[in-house]
């Protein structure tokens, strides 16, 4: 099995923690894990802004990088929404073809971390230790795009010493949206703050998602209202043990990771 | 007076930005669509084949749309068998001198209307009062807005941004000035609040010479015509009246009554989470000379205002299937924060920011404004009951605004110039591109910005303003993700994936497919 690490342009550039926790959980259940460093970016925020045209050398760009792969596992959910959703669709407008179809094939095979965890190893286990209390955000994309149902809930019910408390309001957007968190930053952070303020009446430690964009924008909201509370990805979350940390001893044992300055 | 204008609104985000201030406004609306939220979850839950019914309606309406010529020429010829005159409207402007050279032959200067999205969409009202003619409301919710000389704000419940309170203020100032006042010592009780209204109004209806309406659907093989509706004030205002006159949009036509019974399940679940609505009205021409109930005279304005255009549109036509039950604005959190009025149109949410655009255009900024009036979150999508992938759409339409390209407009196949304001954005978008094309040089900007990270502001000027206002930064790394793998993993280990500049020509498509032949053998 060739699997390869999709890691995201917003997961490389600002939070490293959550590509080598990622890695860390995958090489834990025995998958070795390539990471192709031709890889940039989906597209995601080109195409959700209009900028189709500008988005289709990087639907071509991804189908190249990752042709080869029997999986393409991503630690995003609206990454690989894009990639599932949009991708075949831009490509087959754009390209037809021999061209299309790779980029179809190379979308097939795309899968979020909690799927591929849970649909292809067939784990709902990683054998993580984290003894906080966690509330989880069903980020939209995950959620309503890719289906992931309770998939990372298993995940996270599975982990030692954590307990998951229930957020009120989970289905409900956190006001991220890409561009839109800027070209309507008032609605944004409306729905950022109320977002938040449930996520503060949980009492949780810490807020997990499965998408660091979302967790950019309810991590810099929780920050800025001098919330105690931690935003953390899941991927985090696995790969924490009780012998510390999993990642190399930079992502850490807590929660946040390098996020934790952002406090 | 017959209610305010939305034209010379500001754009979205302005708008949007002064209904968050206004907390009355939020609590009003939070508090309305959450509760009607809740209700048709529970309502849509009942039925076990909620999947295959959505799926049915989103096909008739295709369907449909496809062959829309066909069933609109099958349409008239039925009701003009039945015998009612049909009337063709290219626009608003054709269909309000159509409606008031109608009115005006009868002679009258009064007409009670039933609630009805068209004649909101082209301004009737306006247009009526201009010729001399006075416009009653009866629907509860307009009647308010009516009163209240202010704008809907909802497709099923136009005041629902006006609390119990502000209802009865309205009423008692404003009732006396229209007909029978509200009692002095009107309470803010629902039950008194509505009969205040049923008293004002029924002697509108008793009086009322002429009716004016909108349809739900309109049935091609027979030429009937379908309101559905609450209050029993529809009822009324297609009954009474000696002529009545309907203005439906082209798209409101289904084949047959079998079609009809699909939608007839998906409305008034989705719209007021009810398993089947109070009043269900249906006609078919006018009434026969002796003795028969109804009008004696029925005129049917089918109403097109930019609806070929759309469906001209092979992404933005799924607008068209629409069949107005709002539960996509009662889902969405933008219209729960940004209010109705914010939208600029008597559409307000997630399908006035698809439907406008397109019926009227991306050139005004409110207009242009509009596809990005959403997180693209895709609760609308979810709950829509004829699946019209809302998301898919405002994409669509921004790239419309932001890229330009064909259309039709009025008719023609035209190119749209990309909207004005959005250069920076442009070239910030193909600079992004670029790098991400040169993952090289991304590693160097990613290393840049570790290099100097100490020295980023915590708060930042000009466009950057508008995320910092409310969130803090995150925090740039030490050091990459691409940087750790390259330190940790890279030297070529166990012949992993190569060089980041591999794929780096991918504007040359030759040398692409050769680069990524090369690649994937080299693998492993
Ligand atoms: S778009 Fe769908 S959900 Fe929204 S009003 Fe129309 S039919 Fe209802």
């Amino acid at each position: 099995m060739r699997v390869a690490l999709f890691v995201t342009c917003v997961t490389d550039t600002l939070y490293p923690g959550t590509g080598r926790a990622t890695l860390a959980v995958l090489e834990r259940l025995g998958v070795e894990v390539d990471f192709p460093l031709a890889q940039s970016c989906c597209g995601q925020p080109q195409f959700n802004t209009g900028y189709r045209r500008e988005t289709e050398p990087l639907v071509r760009r991804f189908a190249e990088v990752f042709r080869g792969y029997d999986h393409i596992v991503t630690p995003s959910g609206s990454c690989a929404a894009m990639v599932r959703e949009n991708h075949p669709r831009i490509a087959a407008r754009a390209f037809g073809g021999r061209r299309a179809d790779e980029v179809a094939g190379a979308a097939s095979r795309t899968y979020e971390l909690s799927e591929f965890l849970v649909d292809v190893l067939g784990v709902t286990d990683v054998g993580a230790y984290y003894p906080h209390t966690v509330t989880y955000h069903p980020t939209c994309h995950g959620l309503r795009t890719l289906g992931l149902g309770d998939r990372p809930r298993r995940l996270l019910e599975n982990v030692r010493g954590l307990e998951l408390v229930e957020l009120p309001g989970a289905r409900e957007c956190c006001g991220f949206g890409g561009t839109f968190a800027v070209k309507n930053a008032a609605v944004s952070a409306a729905m950022g703050a109320d977002k938040a303020r449930g996520i503060e009446g949980t009492g949780a430690e810490a807020v997990c998602a499965v998408d660091n964009s979302c967790l950019m924008h309810i991590g810099g909201t929780l920050a800025r209202r001098g919330s105690a509370v931690r935003p953390v990805h899941l991927a985090e979350i696995l790969a924490s043990t009780d012998g510390g940390t999993a990642t190399d001893g930079t992502a850490g044992g807590t929660a946040g990771g390098t996020r934790e300055a952002a406090r | 007076m017959s209610g305010g204008t939305f034209l010379g609104m500001p754009a979205f985000p302005e708008a949007a930005a002064a209904a968050v201030r206004d907390t009355r406004l939020r609590g009003n609306l939070r508090h309305a669509t959450g509760t009607i939220r809740a209700k048709r979850a529970r309502a849509v839950a009942e039925l076990p084949d909620w999947a295959g019914l959505r799926a049915a309606g989103a096909a008739i309406k295709d369907r449909t749309l496809r062959h829309l010529d066909h069933y609109l020429e099958r349409l008239e010829e039925a009701v003009t068998a039945a015998g009612g005159t049909v009337h063709w409207a290219a626009d608003a402007a054709e269909a309000n001198r159509i409606v008031t050279q109608l009115v005006r032959a009868t002679g009258e200067s009064e007409v009670v209307k039933v609630k009805s999205m068209a004649t909101q969409e082209i301004g009737l009202n306006q247009a009526l009062e201009a010729a001399g003619i006075r416009a009653y409301e009866t629907d509860l919710a307009e009647l308010i807005v009516q009163l209240g000389d202010d704008l809907p704000s909802h497709i099923l419940v136009p005041a629902i941004h006006r609390n119990r309170g502000e209802i009865r203020d309205i009423f008692r100032s404003e009732m006396g000035r229209w007909g029978r006042p509200a009692p002095e010592d009107l309470s803010e009780e629902p039950a008194e609040l509505a009969e205040a209204a049923r008293l004002h109004l029924r002697e509108k209806f008793l009086r009322a010479k002429v009716g004016i309406s909108g349809a739900n659907f309109m049935v091609a093989e027979t030429g009937t015509l379908v309101v559905v509706e609450s209050e029993g004030n529809g009822r009324m205002c297609l009954t009474l009246p000696e002529t009545l006159i309907s203005v439906v949009g082209i798209e409101k036509v289904v084949p047959t009554w079998r079609d009809l019974e699909v939608f007839l399940q998906l409305l008034p679940r989705s719209s007021t989470a009810e398993r089947m609505n109070p009043y269900t009205s249906m006609w078919t021409g006018a009434a026969d000379a002796e003795g028969a109930d109804g009008p004696r005279d029925f005129h049917l304005v089918l109403l097109d205002n930019g609806r070929t255009d759309a469906l001209a549109d092979t992404v933005g036509r799924q607008a068209l299937r629409c069949i107005r039950c709002s539960a996509c604005l009662n889902v969405c959190p933008v219209y729960e924060r940004a209010g109705g009025h914010a939208y600029g149109s008597a559409y307000p949410g997630p399908i006035g920011a698809i439907l406008t655009p397109q019926l009227r255009g991306t050139v005004t900024e409110l207009d242009a404004s509009l596809p990005y009036a959403s997180s693209l979150c895709g609760a609308c999508y979810e709950v829509c009951p004829v699946a019209i992938d809302i998301p898919q759409v405002l994409v669509h339409l921004r790239e419309r605004v932001v890229e330009g390209g064909e259309a039709t407009v009025r008719g023609r196949r035209t190119t749209i110039r990309p909207a004005r304001g959005h250069a920076a954005e442009r070239a910030a978008m193909r600079a992004a591109r670029w790098v991400f094309e040169h993952p090289a040089a991304l590693r160097a900007g990613q290393r840049l910005a570790s290099r100097t990270r100490r020295l980023h502001p915590r708060r930042l000027p000009g466009p950057g303003r508008a995320w910092t206002a409310s969130r803090e930064l995150p925090e740039v790394p030490a050091e990459s993700f691409r940087d750790w793998w390259l330190r940790e993993r890279g030297n070529g280990s166990g012949g992993r994936k190569g060089r980041e500049d591999q794929t780096d020509q991918t504007g040359q498509a030759e040398q692409t497919e050769r680069a990524g032949r090369a690649e994937g053998g080299g693998d492993r």
